[in-house]
């Protein structure tokens, strides 16, 4: 018997990860991995959540953040693809023109 | 009961007449404009007559109710109008006086561009006084007051692009104001005591009350504020600095506002609020003081002056002077006599002095002018009736009633009596010098070119002409009026019946105080005036002794100036150089405007630039303004640096905020 | 220590070690691989509570078609060793200790609420029958939503990953 507590835990630590990922990481397509992390350390929270109080509802919001989440990262790996044809660079440093 | 006389018609038509002038006056023929002036003007004239004609059918004092005004809570204010003698007397003077110069204007403004200009403001102007006159209440007499104030400045400075004329109406404004003030207070305290403004009102309320002879009281404080209000208006002192610079307008404004009409409210005023004097002492003695002084300084001033309108002037400011010593020793029917009197002849005065310099081609100072009584003889012939009469010469109209405020004012004091008589002594004097110096001796001008001058353009004619008829038949009805219309109050000592005391009796004579005694300057309720108070130092022979003193002076005067502008002219340049210091005093008036300006003109103005303007207006008003500004954009400039187009500062920012929204939810206990 | 005890902590260990790993490796292809090791390693956890068909998706789609993406990608653009540049010091200074006292925080409040409740193992099942009567009768509409959303993202993506086409003769 597993405390819930600890799948929250590492929940929030996978997402904790993504966050520190995307703060650090100076490659768009890292980024976007950890993007990937923090959709998945959510998902396990959900289940964990629908595991504790009987709700498939909650397996079934898995799957529907899975699929945004296909959604999200086709778009925006055709994105990065764009940026690089004119930018040249993956460097998310060097790609910072919308600025005042 | 009273017929419906509808008098609020009176003061309507000559609005009527300054409206349409006014709207339509500009694209109007010189005709039109003079038509709808003079046919409005003379309306109202008429209707005053009319009035006059039913006299003995009316029931006094007559009220008309006109409309609601004020309405506030108890307090109530309607436009009411009110006749009893009094104000048929002013009614008179107004409208007579006031047709008389529009007609004469016709001829003096003739080619003036402003033409339909002046006949508005005019109307406008009758339009004011004639509320003043027959209102009844404070508030409306109020009105009709800052009312001829307004017309007054508008008038002065009438040819506005010349500077000294929008300063000397700036001026008159201005000083009317500060005396506003005082009336204004005096009306405050009415309605705190007496909870309304209506003259009947006001009057029964006050009747009952005991003369306030031991100290200052609430009616002495409103007394003496009504007289800071009068002094504005009438141009005593301290506040006439205003009616020599009011000069400036054209000599038909200087003959009805500065002569005859606006400058006698204040006289009014007090005329009309006698019950509450009567009951004041310390009032009235305030008014006769300051009227004394005021006439003897303005006169000594008025010996000096080479312009012959500042002489006018000067004349005037004496003149009211005595009005107000009349009112001061309780002799309010002298007053409002010398007040009609004054109207005739100062009026006459003004408009002939006008027809002179007409005939100069401008020239106002009398040192360019001479021997014009050969020339100009209706003007001449007008003008010595004038001068008669202000003189005190016996027979005209002046000389009974300024005796009969001289007579008076001797049963106060002596003292008002003496510096009275020396007054009359000094206006002989410089009257009749300006007589000598105008219309004798030889022609010191240079008229025979054809002079600009402001009213009168170019003339094609050269030389020294008499006025159009126009101006002159003004000029002799005022001059017939000037002579006889003294019979009117001939004292009983000289074998008259004093029609015009007996006439204002109704108005003056039941509103003594109950406990008048031999100290209270009240009208003692008598109609004889040789039965006058509780000690006889009265007496026909005694009067007569009196009469015959101010008769002596008055011929003194004029042999004085026979003596020296007539027989030996260098003379007064040689008593003159002599007399150096007083003489500059004198013609400087007593250096009066310069220490106004120093004390209060140029402190204020300075005070005004530096800490209003500058530091206030400026330094905080525009300074929040524009440092709130540009403390937007100082924000904006910080916050700014935020967008720098770095998605991992986004980042951050979002983490940081993340965590703060955290916080703060488990710290206001969100889910526990 | 019990089974399911033992089995949670080692597919965590896993996870852990590749969120971490994903941080500390300096090439992209390096970070794609220990991503995929946590989502296989997820999808263990996800059998553990019970949810079979969530965890078949998780390998599938995740693992399989998402990262295989990430990974053509790399290769696509031939990704190399990140550089050093001057990031942006906002991100480090209020970032990272946002983030960790973001989730430190939330750690404490969850310890707190929860601390010793127990989850079973295989404690809700979710065999493809139950998803499937759910997923086809409450939720048809954010079904049927998101096979659209699907299909907006494949054309968007094949429209901006498009190659420009040079229009000959046009004068700019």
């Amino acid at each position: 018997m597993v405390p819930l507590s600890y799948y929250l835990l590492l929940s929030g630590f996978l997402f904790s990860c993504g966050v520190l990922g995307f703060l650090i990481k100076r490659n768009i397509i890292t980024i976007f991995m950890s993007i990937e992390l923090m959709l998945n350390g959510v998902n396990l929270s959900f289940v964990a959540f629908a595991a504790h109080w009987h709700a498939l509802a909650g397996q079934i919001f898995v799957f529907f953040v899975m699929v945004v989440a296909a959604a999200e990262s086709a778009v925006g790996l055709a994105i990065i693809i764009a940026v690089y044809r004119t930018r040249e660079t993956l460097n998310v440093d060097q790609v910072n023109l919308l600025k005042l | 009961m009273n017929p419906n006389l509808n008098l609020w018609l009176i003061p309507i038509l000559p609005l009527a007449g300054a409206a349409i002038n006014g709207f339509f006056g500009k694209k109007s023929s010189r005709r039109a404009v003079n038509t709808i002036a003079l046919f409005f003007s003379g309306a109202a004239f008429a209707m005053a007559l009319w009035i006059a004609a039913r006299w003995s059918a009316l029931s006094l004092p007559y009220q008309e109710f006109l409309a609601h005004w004020i309405r506030a809570g108890s307090f109530t204010v309607d436009f009411t109008f009110y006749l009893d003698q009094l104000s048929l007397v002013m009614l008179l003077v107004v409208t007579g006086v006031g047709f008389l110069i529009h007609v004469y204007s016709v001829g003096y403004m003739h080619d003036d561009p402003g033409y339909y200009r002046f006949f508005s403001y005019l109307n406008l102007f009758m339009f004011f006084m004639l509320t003043l006159v027959l209102a009844g209440n404070y508030l409306q007499m109020f009105i009709g007051w800052e009312g001829v104030g307004l017309a007054s400045y508008l008038l002065i400075g009438f040819w506005f692009t010349k500077d000294s004329a929008a300063a000397a109406g700036k001026k008159a404004f201005i000083v009317n104001r500060i005396g506003d003030f005082g009336f204004l207070i005096a009306l405050f305290l009415l309605i705190k005591h007496f909870g309304s403004l209506n003259f009947d009102r006001v009057f029964s309320a006050t009747s009952p009350m005991p003369a306030e002879t031991a100290g200052a009281g609430l009616l002495t404080a409103i007394g003496i504020l009504l007289m800071v209000g009068a002094c504005g208006k009438s141009a005593q002192i301290p506040l006439y600095v205003w009616l020599p610079d009011a000069m400036e307008g054209p000599t038909p404004v200087s003959a009805l506002i500065h002569a005859a009409t606006m400058v006698t409210a204040g006289v009014y005023m007090v005329s009309r609020s006698h019950v509450i004097f009567e009951r004041a002492p310390g009032a009235l003695m305030v008014v006769a003081i300051i009227g004394t002084l005021t006439a003897f300084f303005a006169a000594t001033i008025a010996i000096a002056q080479t312009d012959i309108k500042k002489v006018l002037a000067y004349s005037t400011v004496s003149q009211l002077g005595y009005m107000f010593m009349a009112c001061g020793v309780g002799a309010f029917s002298a007053g409002i006599f010398h007040l009609m009197t004054h109207a005739f002849f100062k009026g006459l005065l003004f408009l002939a002095a006008g027809s002179v310099i007409h005939a100069v081609g401008g020239e106002q100072d009398m040192r360019k002018m001479g021997g014009l009584r050969r020339k100009i003889p209706w003007t001449f012939w007008s003008m010595t009736a004038a001068t008669v009469a202000i003189a005190g010469i016996p027979g005209a109209s002046g000389f009974f009633s300024k005796d009969e405020i001289l007579w008076r004012s001797y049963q106060a004091s002596w003292v008002y009596w003496l510096v009275g008589v020396i007054t009359a002594l000094i206006t002989s004097f410089y009257m009749f010098r300006l007589w000598f110096m105008t219309f004798f001796g030889e022609y010191r001008g240079e008229a025979g070119a054809t002079h600009d001058h402001m009213a009168h353009g170019e003339h094609g004619h050269g030389g020294i002409h008499e006025s159009p008829r126009v101006m002159l038949v003004p000029l002799v009805i005022l001059a017939v009026l000037s002579l006889i219309g003294g019979y009117i109050g001939v004292p009983g000592s000289l074998g008259g019946s004093d029609h015009f005391d007996k006439f204002l009796g109704p108005v003056f004579h039941s509103s003594a105080p109950a406990n008048a005694g031999s100290e209270a300057v009240g009208e003692k309720g008598v109609t004889e005036r040789t039965t006058e108070g509780p000690e006889p130092k009265t007496g026909a022979s005694t009067e007569l002794m009196f009469t015959g003193i101010s008769v002596c002076a008055a011929f003194l005067g004029f042999g004085l100036a026979w003596l020296l502008y007539y027989r030996n002219p260098q003379l007064p340049n040689k008593i003159a150089a002599s007399l150096s210091g007083g003489y500059q005093t004198l013609v400087h008036k007593y250096y009066i405007d310069e220490l106004y300006g120093a004390l209060f003109v140029r402190p204020l103005i300075n005070g005004s630039t530096r800490f209003l303007w500058h530091d206030i207006d400026q330094g905080v008003i525009d300074a929040a303004v524009n440092d709130a500004g540009e403390g937007a954009w100082h924000v904006s400039d910080e916050v700014r640096h935020m967008q720098s187009g770095n998605i991992r500062s986004y980042a951050g920012w979002i983490a940081a905020g993340a965590a703060v929204v955290i916080a703060f939810m488990i710290w206001i206990g969100v889910g526990r | 220590m019990n089974f399911h005890l033992i089995m949670f902590l080692a597919f965590a260990a896993v996870c852990v070690g590749g969120a971490v790993n994903l941080l500390a490796q300096r090439h992209p292809i390096n970070s794609a691989l220990s991503l995929i090791a946590v989502m296989g390693a997820l999808a263990g956890e996800y059998l553990l509570l019970g949810a079979e068909f969530v965890a078949a998706v998780q390998v599938i789609v995740y693992a399989g078609a998402i990262m295989v993406l990430f990974v053509f990608v790399i290769m696509l653009l031939n990704a190399g060793v990140e550089q050093e540049t001057k990031g942006s010091r906002v991100a480090i200074l209020l970032g990272v200790p946002g983030v960790l006292i973001g989730g430190v925080l939330v750690g404490w409040v969850v310890l707190r609420q929860s601390g010793t409740t127990d989850v079973a193992i295989d404690a809700l099942p979710g065999p493809p029958k139950e998803i499937a009567e759910l997923l086809f009768h409450n939720f048809l509409l954010p079904f049927e939503v998101t096979s659209i959303l699907i299909l907006i993202a494949i054309m968007g993506a094949v429209v901006l990953a498009s190659k420009p086409e040079a229009k000959p003769g046009k004068v700019e």
